[in-house]
């Protein structure tokens, strides 16, 4: 929303501004700025390309390759889901980023109790594998690459994934798949968690530590401080407390034997843009220069292609409000120009009706084409960082990187992220930000347009996606005819063999890859997982 | 004589986990001299009810973020009646859109704040009902 604070003079002329990150900004900037922050151009910035590529990752930027598009789609059934992908494909979306039901989150089959109410609701269900052969019928695995947005159980989605591809006739080598796969962060934020922290990082474990042996070319794990910003806590808060998180799992895979080197060349992250501009700018320069200093200085990586942060930066759905919705559209163009500037190789944009439900396609399609906008029209791919050598950038760039570097520290100093999490110690910071934040925008400090200024008495009707009760029926009717028809025999010896690798604390992967190809269901799968582990106890904050 | 506090069960019913805004009214309410317990995520509504009672508290307050808000409401309010709960308040707060407040107001909630409802808001209408309620 709102996100820096203004302080006004009686003539409403501006006499403070705070970014969120807690920086203050100057009324104009320069040589001897840079100067105050200790700015030296090959140390903090060098060449588009070159280490430490705080302007770019490639020495060219969008100009050898746009941004990957991958609108968050799903709803409903398979079928529903598999219509929308082609018509997202046809109008130009190059990636997909697959939004599953509540109940597939949470590993419950459709026809659960707990699944009532719920099944295709925000999402698409998934119950076994002929429900991705559905999804993904017609899709080129070797082209479109897939973003899982799945975390306590996305190794059961990899493993179908890399099945529903085999059965596609696609090698795995060949996949791309992007599991969300970002336990603790489902523990600070968003809530979609089932298992305790400890199993819940280990089976995050599992899936990198098989994708670097079996799937070269998938991303095991999406580091997402998009919903740790998304739940209150601030610019620098969201990165800080990404690259500790990546901590967590780098320090899991290594006990097993493997070098950062070998894995961390994977890691993909997914950020959150919204509000201040040039804080989002700031703040993606400074991500990049600190994850590969991060990897370089502090677990002796140096192959520059492993050092790159390579980033979905999304416009973030906290940003839109239901007040004046088309104004949600104009909110989200200068996101995107902020993921553009800010040098995002994946983008993806909350619609403007998502304030209010997942998005029409007519509203999906808007997306898209804001996306497509400003990469064919008004020349975002004309030169790479193009605000790089501004006083001000450069000056906050620097102050954002102190920043993050506080917040990485907070973490170190609580005992690292496993323990700020299951203390509950980093859910608490967060709920007190969104709370000191909301009552900024109740008590007019921070100004959010159409909610606190500018505000409408009567707003137009917009056309919202419906619900449609039958998808539940038919799933359902579904997921029962699968367990009918399928040899059941061999689904209950995959789940007692799964059952034996989790216990034994064996890679849980290439046994929960028979599991989807003997179509047991997520229900059955993460039931195993349920049994072996038990549910996460939150840590009370209150 | 010092006013007993209002105490207040905050809820996030069912699977969705998207509990800032519940988060954020605790600590206002709180702030507002309340007594705040918050069950967490991923409560069934018999688990919320089984809470509220041995918590005796005056007011459950549900967060619902999914469109469930209409179908989780019957399912409260009947389960209230049926272990004869009758002198606790129940409220509502989350992604409610404007058509169903009436619809949730007649199965018999006694309040409706959607997102961006103002905490000043929240607080003096609880403290209304709870007024109401002991009259």
């Amino acid at each position: 929303m709102g996100v820096a604070k203004y302080i006004k003079n009686q003539k409403d002329a501006i006499e403070e501004v705070i970014y969120q990150s807690g920086i203050k900004v100057k009324p104009s900037y320069g040589p001897d700025d840079l100067k105050e922050v200790g700015f030296d151009y090959e140390k903090d910035l060098a060449d588009p390309g070159q280490y430490p590529f705080t302007r770019s990752i490639h020495p060219q930027g969008y100009r050898s390759r746009a941004w990957t598009t991958r609108q968050y789609t799903g709803f409903g059934t398979p079928a529903e889901t598999n219509a929308r992908f082609k018509m997202m494909i046809a109008h130009g979306q190059n990636g997909l980023n697959v939004a599953f039901d509540l109940p597939t989150q949470m590993g419950l089959d459709s026809d659960d109790p707990k699944a009532k109410g719920e099944v295709g609701r925000v999402g698409m269900a998934v119950d076994s594998l002929q429900d991705f052969e559905i999804a993904f019928k017609d899709i080129p695995f070797d082209r479109i690459g897939a973003g899982l947005t799945i975390n306590a159980n996305a190794t059961v989605m990899l493993a179908m994934y890399q099945a529903v591809a085999k059965k596609y006739g696609y090698p795995k080598e060949k996949i791309s798949a992007t599991p969300q796969n970002d336990i603790l962060k489902e523990m600070i934020g968003r809530g979609a968690w089932i298992f305790p922290v400890e199993h819940g990082v280990r089976l995050v474990g599992d899936s990198i530590e098989y994708a670097i042996k079996e799937l070269p070319r998938c991303n095991p794990v999406s580091l997402c401080g998009y919903h740790i910003r998304e739940s209150g806590a601030t610019p620098a808060q969201e990165i800080g407390y990404s690259f500790e998180i990546a901590r967590a799992y780098i320090e899991n895979v290594v006990a097993r034997g493997l070098k950062p080197d070998d894995f961390v060349g994977r890691f993909s992250f997914n950020f959150n843009v919204y509000g201040n501009l040039w804080e989002q700018v700031a703040k993606f320069r400074a991500a990049r220069k600190l994850w590969a200093k991060m990897l370089k200085e502090e677990y002796g990586v140096t192959e520059p292609k492993k050092l790159f942060l390579r980033g979905l930066f999304g416009g973030g759905g906290s940003g839109l409000t239901k007040a004046q919705p088309e104004n949600n559209i104009i909110r989200s163009s200068y996101y995107a120009l902020a993921a553009a500037l800010g040098g995002a190789q994946t983008t993806a944009l909350c619609s403007f009706d998502e304030a209010f439900t997942i998005p029409t396609p007519r509203a999906a399609l808007l997306s898209l084409r804001t996306l497509e906008i400003l990469m064919d029209e008004v020349g975002l791919r004309d030169t790479v960082d193009p605000l790089a050598g501004s006083y001000f950038i450069e000056t906050l760039t620097k102050q954002m990187e102190a920043k993050i570097r506080d917040e990485m520290q907070k973490i170190k100093d609580l005992g690292g992220m496993i323990n700020a999490v299951s203390t509950g110690a980093i859910q608490s910071e967060i709920a007190n930000q969104a709370y000191t934040f909301e009552k900024g925008m109740q008590n007019n400090e921070l100004i959010k347009v159409g909610v606190n200024k500018y505000a409408e008495e009567d707003e137009p009707e917009v056309e919202l996606h419906e619900y449609n009760e039958t998808w539940a029926k038919d799933q359902i009717a579904s997921v029962q005819e699968v367990r009918r028809t399928r040899n059941n025999r061999d689904v209950v010896r995959c789940l007692k063999k799964l059952e034996q690798v989790t216990r034994d604390g064996q890679n849980v992967m290439p046994c929960l890859v028979e599991c989807c190809d003997a179509y047991a269901t997520v229900g059955e799968m993460t039931g195993v997982f349920r049994e072996v582990f038990g549910e996460w106890r939150e840590p009370n904050i209150f | 004589m010092a006013q007993k506090k209002i105490r207040v069960l905050l809820a996030k019913p069912d699977l969705d986990g998207h509990d800032r805004g519940a988060k954020v009214v605790a600590l206002a309410l709180r702030d507002a001299g309340m007594e705040i317990t918050y069950t967490g995520l991923h409560n069934s509504i018999d688990q919320i009810v089984n809470a509220a009672i041995q918590e005796d508290v005056d007011v459950i307050g549900l967060s619902i973020m999914t469109g469930a808000h209409l179908s989780i409401a019957k399912t409260l309010l009947h389960r209230l009646k049926r272990e004869s709960v009758d002198d606790m308040c129940v409220i509502i707060g989350g992604v409610i859109p404007k058509q169903d407040i009436p619809k949730l107001e007649a199965l018999g909630i006694d309040g409706v704040f959607p997102g961006g409802a103002q905490f000043d808001e929240i607080a003096a209408s609880i403290k209304k009902m709870i007024a109401e309620r002991g009259e």
